[in-house]
C-alpha cells in the first residue's frame, strides 16, 4: 500500500514592498549607516576573497560635523575641493533651468540627478580626462565637470540647430566623444558590456587609458550587466563598474531588483571581482574609492565594482509622479544627507569657506546657467524650432548613403 | 592563387586583415587555440596571438556589447556567432546598439564590427543549427547584410566588411564551406566534403558590398538567390533546359538594384530563391522592389521559392529547402505565362 500523502502547507510567493507607501511616515530608521571613516582600506593589489566585508559595509568619509575621518580620506587639496562644490551646484542648478524650460514646453522631456550629484561629480574628477565614460542618463555631472559647455547640452535637450545629435536622440541622451562620454541608449545596461569591450580594447593596444561605466541599481537585472562582470573578470580589463543605486526604478524599490537579501556590491563577489559600497551623498568617499578602483585598473590589476549609495531625491523624469508611490518628500530626510551640503559643511570646517562665500558662488553659478539657457535658446527649442534640416535624418545611418536611403530622401523632399 | 574551400577562404580573410592591421581582432566561441567548430578561424590565434584572436564565454550578446565597446575605441572586430541561430541572445546590441551608433551620436562614435555566422540547413542540425535569420537584419537600419556563395567571393568580400566602417553582418552558407558547389538537394546527396575548392588568390583582394554578380547569363528568366541557393538555382535551370539570368545578389543591404533592374528588363520574368522561411523573408522586399522597378516590362507574376514556414525539421531538411525540382517547377510555371 502507498503511504498517505502528507498534509503539506500551500505555498505562497514573496513580492517585496517598500517599507513606506504615500501617506506614511517617512522612515528610514532601518538603514544601516555606519559612523564615517570606520570602513578599512585596503591595498589596491587586495584579491576580491579578502575583502568582501566592503561589500557589505560602506565606505564613508565626511563625518555628521563635516570632518574627513579615516583611512579613505582622499586628502584633497582645497581647489580640488571647490571645483568639486562649484560643478555639483552648477548641475543642480542646471537641472532647475532644464526641468523649468520642459514645464514651459521648450523641450519634451528631462531628467535630474539631485541628491546624486557628488557621485558624477566626483568620479568625473577622480579620473583622467582621457579615460571613456559609459553613463547613464543620470550621469550629466561628468560633463559638467569635464567642462564641457552647458549650450551645447541644453542644444542637444531643445533638439534645436545647435543640436550635435541632430534632433535624433531624446533629451538628455548626450554624446561627446571629445569629452570622453560615450553615447547614452535608452535600453538599460547596454554601456555596461561596451565599457568592458573599450577597456579590453585599451589593453589590446597597450594603451593607458582605462573605462568607467555607470548602471542603475534596477538595470542590475539586465544580462549586460551580467556579461559585463564576467567579461571584466574573465580578461581582467581595466574597468571601473559604477553601480548606482539610488533606491528607486521609476516607481519600483530596490527590493524589486534583488536589493532586500543582499547589497549590490556583492553581485562583483561571485565573479571574483573586489567590490566596494560607497556612501553616494559623500564626495570625498565617492573620490577616494573611484580614484582606488582606478589605480588597480591602471597597474593591470582588473576591474572593480562600486555600489554608490544614495537616494534618487527627485522625480524619475518630468513624466514621473514619485508621490503616486513613495511618501512625498522622502528624498529631504535620506539620512547620509545632501551631498551639496555635506562638501559645503566640510570647506567651512576646514576654515577656507564661509555661507557669505557660498551665496556667491550660488549667485554666480546661476547667472552662468542663465546665459547659457539664453544662449541655447537663441539656437531653438523643441517646441518652436528652428531645428536642422530634416535631410540630415538620412544621414549617418551609414557612413555613404545608400542608393534607397537617396531614393527616400527624395521621396520625402528634404 | 591557391585552391580552395570557403573555410580555407575565410580562414585567409581573416589572416590578411590580421596581418595588414593591428586593429583587427577576431573574437568568439572557441574560435582561439581550437580555431572554431567549423575551423574558420584555425592556427589563427597561434600566429597572431591571444589578445588578437581569443575564446570568449558563452555569451552572444557579451560578445556582442563587447564587441561594440572595442569598436567604439576604434578596433575592428571580427565576431564570431558559432550559429546564426544562437544570436537572438546578441539582437539588443545589434539593433539597438552597432546599428544605431553613428546614427545616435551624430557621427561621432561608430561600430565597425563584422559579425560571421553561419548559416542555413545542410548539415542536420535540427531547429536549433540550420535557420536562415538574414531577414531580420535586413530590416534593420545602419546593418549591412552580406552572404558569400563561392570561396572567392567569401575572401573577397569578407576582406571588404572588415574594412567598412558600418557594422556587417556576414552569414556563411555552412553547407557550402567544405563543398559541393552543386545544388543536389532533392536528388541523391554527394559527400560534400570530395567536391573540388575552387581557385581563390592569395594577400589582398575586396569585391566590393552592394555589387552583385551574374553567374550565369540568359535571357528567358531571372532568378534572384544568394549563397547555397546559387548553386540549387544553377542545377535546376540546367534540369528545366531553362535560359535563366541567375543574379548571386552577394549583398542583401545595400542590395545591387541596378543589377536587378537590368536582368529583369531584360527577361521579362522573376523567380526568386531564398532557403529562409517564406513570410516576411527577403524575397518578399525582392519581390516588392522588382514590382517597382519592372512592373511594366514583366511577362509573368513573379514566383517565390522558399523554405517553408515551419520551423527548421531535422530528418527532412532535404524536403525543407528548396531544391532543384521546386526551382525547376518555378521556372516552368513562369515560361507558360
Amino acid at each position: 500500500m502507498d503511504a498517505p500523502v502528507p498534509v503539506r502547507a500551500p505555498l505562497s510567493l514573496h513580492v517585496p514592498e517598500p517599507p513606506q507607501r504615500p501617506g506614511s511616515e517617512i522612515d528610514f530608521s532601518t538603514l544601516a549607516v555606519p559612523p564615517a571613516g570606520t570602513a578599512r582600506r585596503p591595498d589596491t593589489d587586495c584579491p576580491a576573497a579578502d575583502m568582501t566585508d566592503l561589500a557589505y559595509d560602506l565606505v564613508r568619509v565626511l563625518d555628521d560635523q563635516g570632518h574627513a575621518v579615516g583611512p579613505w580620506d582622499p586628502a584633497l587639496s582645497p581647489d580640488t575641493l571647490m571645483r568639486g562644490l562649484r560643478s555639483m551646484m552648477m548641475v543642480r542648478a542646471y537641472d532647475e533651468r532644464m526641468q523649468r524650460a520642459q514645464r514651459q514646453g521648450k523641450t519634451s522631456f528631462y531628467m535630474k540627478c539631485t541628491g546624486e550629484e557628488a557621485i558624477a561629480v566626483a568620479q568625473a574628477m577622480a579620473v583622467d580626462r582621457g579615460d571613456m565614460l559609459f553613463p547613464t542618463y543620470r550621469q550629466q555631472g561628468l560633463l559638467i565637470a569635464r567642462d564641457w559647455p552647458l549650450v551645447n547640452m541644453m542644444c542637444q535637450v531643445f533638439s534645436n540647430a545647435g543640436d550635435r545629435l541632430k534632433g535624433r536622440q531624446m533629451p538628455v541622451f548626450y554624446s561627446s566623444k571629445e569629452a570622453g562620454f560615450f553615447s547614452i541608449s535608452g535600453n538599460l545596461g547596454t554601456q555596461y558590456s561596451q565599457a568592458v569591450g573599450w577597456a579590453m580594447a585599451s589593453a589590446i593596444k597597450g594603451d593607458t587609458r582605462i573605462a568607467a561605466a555607470w548602471i542603475g541599481e534596477g538595470a542590475t537585472a539586465e544580462g549586460d550587466f551580467h556579461h559585463a562582470l564576467t567579461f571584466a573578470s574573465v580578461y581582467r580589463a581595466p574597468v571601473i563598474l559604477n553601480l548606482v543605486n539610488n533606491h528607486w526604478a521609476i516607481s519600483s524599490f530596490h527590493g524589486i531588483a534583488g536589493g532586500e537579501r543582499t547589497t549590490f556590491a556583492a553581485r562583483g563577489l561571485g565573479y571574483g571581482i573586489p567590490s566596494l559600497r560607497v556612501d553616494g551623498n559623500d564626495f570625498l568617499a565617492v573620490f577616494a574609492a573611484t580614484r582606488w578602483a582606478a589605480a588597480r585598473a591602471r597597474a593591470n590589476l582588473g576591474p572593480t565594482l562600486i555600489e554608490l549609495f544614495t537616494y534618487r531625491a527627485a522625480a524619475h523624469s518630468t513624466s514621473d509622479d514619485p508621490a503616486k508611490y513613495r511618501p512625498e518628500n522622502a528624498g529631504a530626510h535620506w539620512p547620509l544627507g545632501d551631498p551639496i551640503d555635506r562638501l559645503r559643511q566640510h570647506l567651512i570646517a576646514l576654515g577656507i569657506w564661509s555661507e557669505a562665500r557660498q551665496e556667491d558662488l550660488a549667485r554666480e553659478v546661476a547667472e552662468v546657467v542663465q546665459a547659457a539657457g539664453k544662449e541655447a535658446e537663441s539656437h531653438g527649442t523643441l517646441d518652436k524650432g528652428p531645428f536642422q534640416s530634416a535631410r540630415t535624418m538620412f544621414e549617418d545611418v551609414y557612413k555613404t548613403m545608400p542608393w534607397h536611403l537617396e531614393r527616400q530622401r527624395q521621396q520625402a523632399g528634404v | 592563387m591557391a585552391t580552395m574551400t570557403m573555410v580555407q577562404a575565410l580562414n585567409a580573410a581573416m589572416d590578411v586583415m590580421l596581418t595588414r592591421s593591428g586593429d583587427v581582432v577576431v573574437l568568439g566561441e572557441d574560435v582561439g587555440y581550437f580555431g572554431g567548430v567549423f575551423r574558420c578561424t584555425d592556427g589563427l590565434q597561434r600566429k597572431h596571438g591571444r589578445s588578437r584572436v581569443f575564446d570568449t564565454p558563452i555569451t552572444e550578446a557579451g560578445i556582442m556589447g563587447i564587441a561594440v565597446g572595442m569598436a567604439a575605441y576604434g578596433l575592428r572586430p571580427v565576431a564570431e556567432m558559432q550559429f546564426a541561430d544562437y544570436i537572438y541572445p546578441a539582437c539588443d546590441q545589434l539593433i539597438s546598439e552597432a546599428a544605431r551608433l553613428r546614427y545616435r551620436s551624430g557621427g561621432e562614435f561608430t561600430a565597425p564590427v563584422t559579425v560571421r555566422a553561419p548559416y542555413g540547413g545542410g548539415i542536420f542540425g535540427g531547429q536549433t543549427h540550420s535557420q536562415s535569420p538574414e531577414a531580420i537584419f535586413t530590416h534593420v537600419a545602419g546593418l549591412k547584410t552580406v552572404i558569400p556563395s563561392t570561396p572567392y567571393d567569401a575572401k573577397g568580400l569578407l576582406i571588404s566588411a572588415i574594412e567598412d566602417d558600418d557594422p556587417v553582418m556576414f552569414f556563411e552558407p555552412k553547407r557550402l564551406y567544405n563543398g559541393p558547389f552543386e545544388g543536389y538537394h532533392d536528388r541523391p546527396v554527394v559527400p560534400w566534403a570530395k567536391h573540388p575548392a575552387s581557385a581563390v588568390p592569395d594577400g589582398h583582394y575586396a569585391i566590393p558590398l552592394g555589387k552583385a554578380a551574374t553567374v550565369r547569363s540568359g535571357t528567358a528568366v531571372t532568378i534572384l538567390a544568394y549563397g547555397t541557393m546559387v548553386h540549387v538555382a544553377l542545377a535546376a535551370a540546367r534540369d528545366a533546359q531553362v535560359d535563366a539570368d541567375i543574379i548571386d545578389l552577394r549583398t542583401l543591404v545595400p542590395v545591387d538594384i541596378e543589377a536587378i533592374e537590368t536582368s529583369v528588363r531584360k527577361t521579362g520574368r522573376c523567380v526568386i530563391v531564398h532557403e529562409a522561411t517564406r513570410t516576411g523573408g527577403f524575397g518578399s522586399e525582392l519581390s516588392a522592389l522588382v514590382q517597382e522597378h519592372c512592373f511594366h516590362h514583366l511577362e509573368a507574376p513573379i514566383e517565390r521559392v522558399t523554405g517553408w514556414d515551419t520551423p527548421y525539421p531535422h530528418a527532412f531538411e532535404w524536403e525543407y529547402f528548396p531544391g532543384p525540382a521546386r526551382i525547376a517547377e518555378a521556372l516552368r510555371r513562369v515560361m507558360e505565362e
